[in-house]
C-alpha cells in the first residue's frame, strides 16, 4: 500500500515561506510527477514527504497513518537522489544490501534479495564493482536497486535523470515506467522536464512558487490547462500566447495556440507573416513566424517535408477547436 | 598555453632550490654527523670534524645514561593517546558543524582556532596548578589530556573541511535506508573520510610527538617523552655535542621516518583539503 495524503502541509525556512499550505492526495499505485521550474518547491515537497525536512505546518498521512513526526527510515519510503548518492566505498552488492543490513536481515536473505534486484536491473555482472567503476546509467540503476530491495510503500525520485546524457535519459525513462508497471508501487517523481512528466505520469502536479497550479493527467493538462502558467509549461515547443485585438475578437485577454494547432499556408490564412528561423527535426519542422499583427514571433509546426525559407511570406490559421482563451487574471475561460 | 621554460632557466631554478634545501637540511645533517663522532672530535673545527674517525660511542653512552626506550614509549603513548582521544571528540563535533550548521558555526570554528593564537605560557601557571591539584603532574594520562586539548582545534578544523567535501545527499540516503545516527557515522561517513582522517591522525601524531612546551613543563621523570630526553642533555654539566646529537637523532628519527613514508597524506592534510 502506498497512499499518501498531504493536509495543509507548509514549509518555511525562517521568514521565507517556500510552500504555502497545500493539500494533495496520491492514490496507491499512482505514478505522480511534480513538475515546475527550478525553485518552485518541488524538491522541497518531496523531501517533506520523505521526512528529510520537517514540515512547518499541516500533516502527512501515509496509508491513513499520521507520519508527520516519523523519522525518514520508518516511513517505509525509498528515495532515489539526483546525484545517485551511492556509498562510494562499498561494492554494488553492499550498496544495494545496505538498507537490508540496517533492517537487520540475515546475510542469506540479503543476498537473495540483492541478486533478485540485480537481475531485474541488469546489474548481475557488476555486483562486485565499486560505484566509481560504473557508468552514469548503471549508477542510477544501483540507486534504484537500493530502493527496490526495501519493498517500500512508495518510491520517491528526485530528478533522477538530470545527470544523464540525452540518449540514456530516454532509455532510463522507459525503464522506470516499465518498473512502475511491473511493481505497481506508488511513485513520486520530481522533474523540471515537462517531457518526462508527460511521458511517465499518471498524474502531474504542476508547481509554481510552492503553489499547486494544477493537478491532472498529462492529457488533461495538455488539453485544458487551468491558467497561462500551466498552458505555457506543458507542451513542447511551448504554446504561443497572443493578446490585443485578435484576443479581444474572441472575448479573451489572451489566447493560446499550440504550434501543432496552427496551419501554415503560402497563399491564404488569417494571419499573414514572414518566416524567420526554422528548425528541421526530420519528422517535423518548426517555423518561427513573425506575423504583422503581433509583436512576438509565433512558433508553428509543419510536416518534415514542408520547405519554407527565411523571409518567405506565409499565412497562419489557428485551429479554433484547439484555441485556449484566458481572462485578465490568466485563468482559463470556458 | 603552458608557459615555456628554457633549459638554462630551469637548471638555475633547480640549483637555487637545491641550495635552499641543503641550507635548511644542513643542521640536521650536521647533528647526524656529530652523533657519530667522539666527544673530543665533535668540538673541533668543521673540517677536523669531517675527517675524524667514526664511532657509535655516543649512542651507547646515551642509552647507558638514560633509558631511551622508556622515553620512546612515553612519546608513543602520549602522541597516539592524545590523537585517539582527540578524534573521539572531534568526529562528532566536526559532523555537527559540517552537516547541521547553525547560524554561529563559523564563529565557533574561528573561536576554536583563535585559541591556538594564545601563547601557551600564558596559561602555564593555572594549568600547572590544576595538574598539581588533580595529582596528574608527570603522568602520561595528564599529558594525553593536555596535548589533546592543544591539538583539538586543529583536528576539528581538518575533519570539518574533509566532512564538508562529502555530499550531504549520501548521508540522507543512509538515513532513508534506515541507518541510525551512529550507523550513519560509522558505516558511511567515517569510511568515506578515511583519507582525510589518516592525514589528520598523522599530523597530530607529529605535532604531539614534537610538542615540547607542555611535555617539558608538566613532566619530571616518569612520563617524560623524547623531548624531555633531549632537553636533559643540554644540562648543567656543560654541553656534550656528540651525546646531545646522538640523543636528538634518536628522538627525531622515528617521526622523521614516519613522515617520510606518509608524505603524500601529510601534504593533503596540511593543505586542509584545499587540494584534492
Amino acid at each position: 500500500m502506498g497512499q499518501i495524503t498531504l493536509n495543509k502541509v507548509s514549509k518555511s525556512f525562517g521568514e521565507l515561506e517556500v510552500i504555502p499550505p497545500l493539500d494533495l492526495e496520491i492514490k496507491d499505485g499512482e505514478f505522480v510527477v511534480f513538475v515546475g521550474p527550478s525553485g518552485c518547491g518541488k524538491s522541497t515537497l518531496l523531501r517533506l514527504i520523505a521526512g528529510l525536512e520537517d514540515v512547518s505546518g499541516g500533516e502527512i498521512l501515509i496509508d491513513g497513518k499520521d507520519a508527520t513526526d516519523i523519522p525518514p527510515a520508518k516511513r517505509g519510503l525509498a528515495m532515489v537522489f539526483q546525484s545517485y548518492a551511492l556509498y562510494p566505498h562499498m561494492s554494488v552488492r553492499k550498496n544495494i544490501a545496505f538498507p537490508l543490513r540496517m533492517a537487520g536481515l540475515d546475510k542469506a536473505h540479503q543476498d537473495k534479495k540483492v541478486e533478485e534486484a540485480a537481475r531485474v536491473l541488469n546489474l548481475a555482472d557488476y555486483l562486485e564493482r565499486k560505484p566509481g567503476q560504473l557508468s552514469g546509467g548503471q549508477r542510477q540503476r544501483v540507486a534504484i536497486g537500493r530502493a527496490i530491495v526495501r519493498e517500500p510503500a512508495a518510491f520517491l525520485f528526485d530528478e533522477p535523470l538530470s545527470n544523464l546524457d540525452a540518449a540514456l535519459r530516454v532509455g532510463m525513462r522507459l525503464e522506470i515506467s516499465e518498473l512502475h508497471k511491473r511493481l505497481t508501487t506508488t511513485m513520486i517523481y520530481v522533474t523540471h522536464d515537462q517531457v518526462e512528466a508527460m511521458t511517465m505520469a499518471d498524474k502531474i502536479v504542476v508547481l509554481r512558487a510552492g503553489n499547486i497550479e494544477q493537478v491532472g493527467s498529462p492529457l488533461e493538462l495538455y488539453r485544458t490547462p487551468r491558467n497561462l502558467f500551466v498552458a505555457g509549461f506543458i507542451g513542447s515547443p511551448k504554446m504561443n500566447f497572443v493578446s490585443g485585438p485578435e484576443a479581444q475578437k474572441r472575448d479573451a485577454t489572451t489566447i493560446g495556440i499550440r504550434p501543432e494547432h496552427t496551419r501554415v499556408s503560402t497563399d491564404t490564412g488569417d494571419w499573414p507573416g514572414v518566416v524567420g528561423v526554422s528548425e528541421h527535426l526530420g519528422s517535423d519542422t518548426f517555423f518561427h513566424v513573425k506575423c504583422d499583427a503581433f509583436e512576438e514571433p509565433l512558433t508553428v509546426r509543419a510536416g518534415g517535408e514542408v520547405d519554407l525559407k527565411y523571409g518567405d511570406k506565409v499565412f497562419l490559421t489557428p485551429d479554433s477547436a484547439h484555441l485556449h482563451r484566458f481572462d485578465r487574471e490568466g485563468l482559463r475561460l470556458p | 598555453m603552458a608557459r615555456a621554460v628554457n633549459t638554462s632557466r630551469k637548471s638555475l631554478n633547480t640549483a637555487i632550490a637545491a641550495t635552499l634545501g641543503l641550507i635548511m637540511f644542513f643542521p640536521v645533517l650536521w647533528i647526524l654527523i656529530l652523533s657519530f663522532k667522539s666527544e673530543i672530535d665533535a668540538v673541533r673545527s668543521p673540517w677536523q670534524v669531517l675527517t675524524a674517525g667514526w664511532t657509535m660511542e655516543s649512542y651507547g653512552a646515551v642509552q647507558e645514561r638514560s633509558d631511551y626506550f622508556k622515553h620512546f614509549m612515553n612519546s608513543v603513548t602520549i602522541s597516539l593517546g592524545s590523537t585517539f582521544l582527540g578524534l573521539l571528540i572531534a568526529i562528532p563535533a566536526a559532523w555537527a558543524m559540517a552537516f547541521v550548521p547553525a547560524k554561529r558555526t563559523k564563529d565557533v570554528l574561528m573561536w576554536m582556532l583563535s585559541t591556538k593564537m594564545l601563547p601557551p605560557v600564558g596559561v602555564l601557571v593555572p594549568i600547572y596548578l590544576i595538574f598539581r591539584n588533580l595529582g596528574i603532574l608527570d603522568t602520561r594520562s595528564g599529558l594525553v589530556i593536555v596535548l589533546m586539548l592543544m591539538n583539538l582545534p586543529i583536528i576539528i578544523w581538518m575533519l570539518y573541511t574533509y566532512f564538508r567535501e562529502i555530499p550531504g545527499e549520501i548521508l540522507e540516503a543512509a538515513r532513508m535506508d534506515g541507518a541510525s545516527l551512529r550507523e550513519e557515522v560509522l558505516y558511511v561517513l567515517t569510511p568515506m573520510a578515511i583519507p582525510g582522517m589518516a592525514s589528520t591522525v598523522l599530523l597530530n601524531i607529529i605535532l604531539s610527538w614534537n610538542e615540547a612546551f607542555w611535555t617539558l613543563n608538566l613532566t619530571a621523570a616518569q612520563a617524560a617523552p623524547l623531548t624531555a630526553f633531549i632537553a636533559s642533555y643540554s644540562s648543567p654539566e656543560g654541553l656534550f655535542y656528540a651525546k646531545l646529537s646522538a640523543a636528538s637523532i634518536m628522538a627525531i628519527a622515528p617521526i622523521l621516518i614516519m613522515g617520510w613514508f606518509s608524505q603524500k597524506q601529510l601534504v593533503r592534510g596540511l593543505t586542509f583539503g584545499a587540494v584534492k
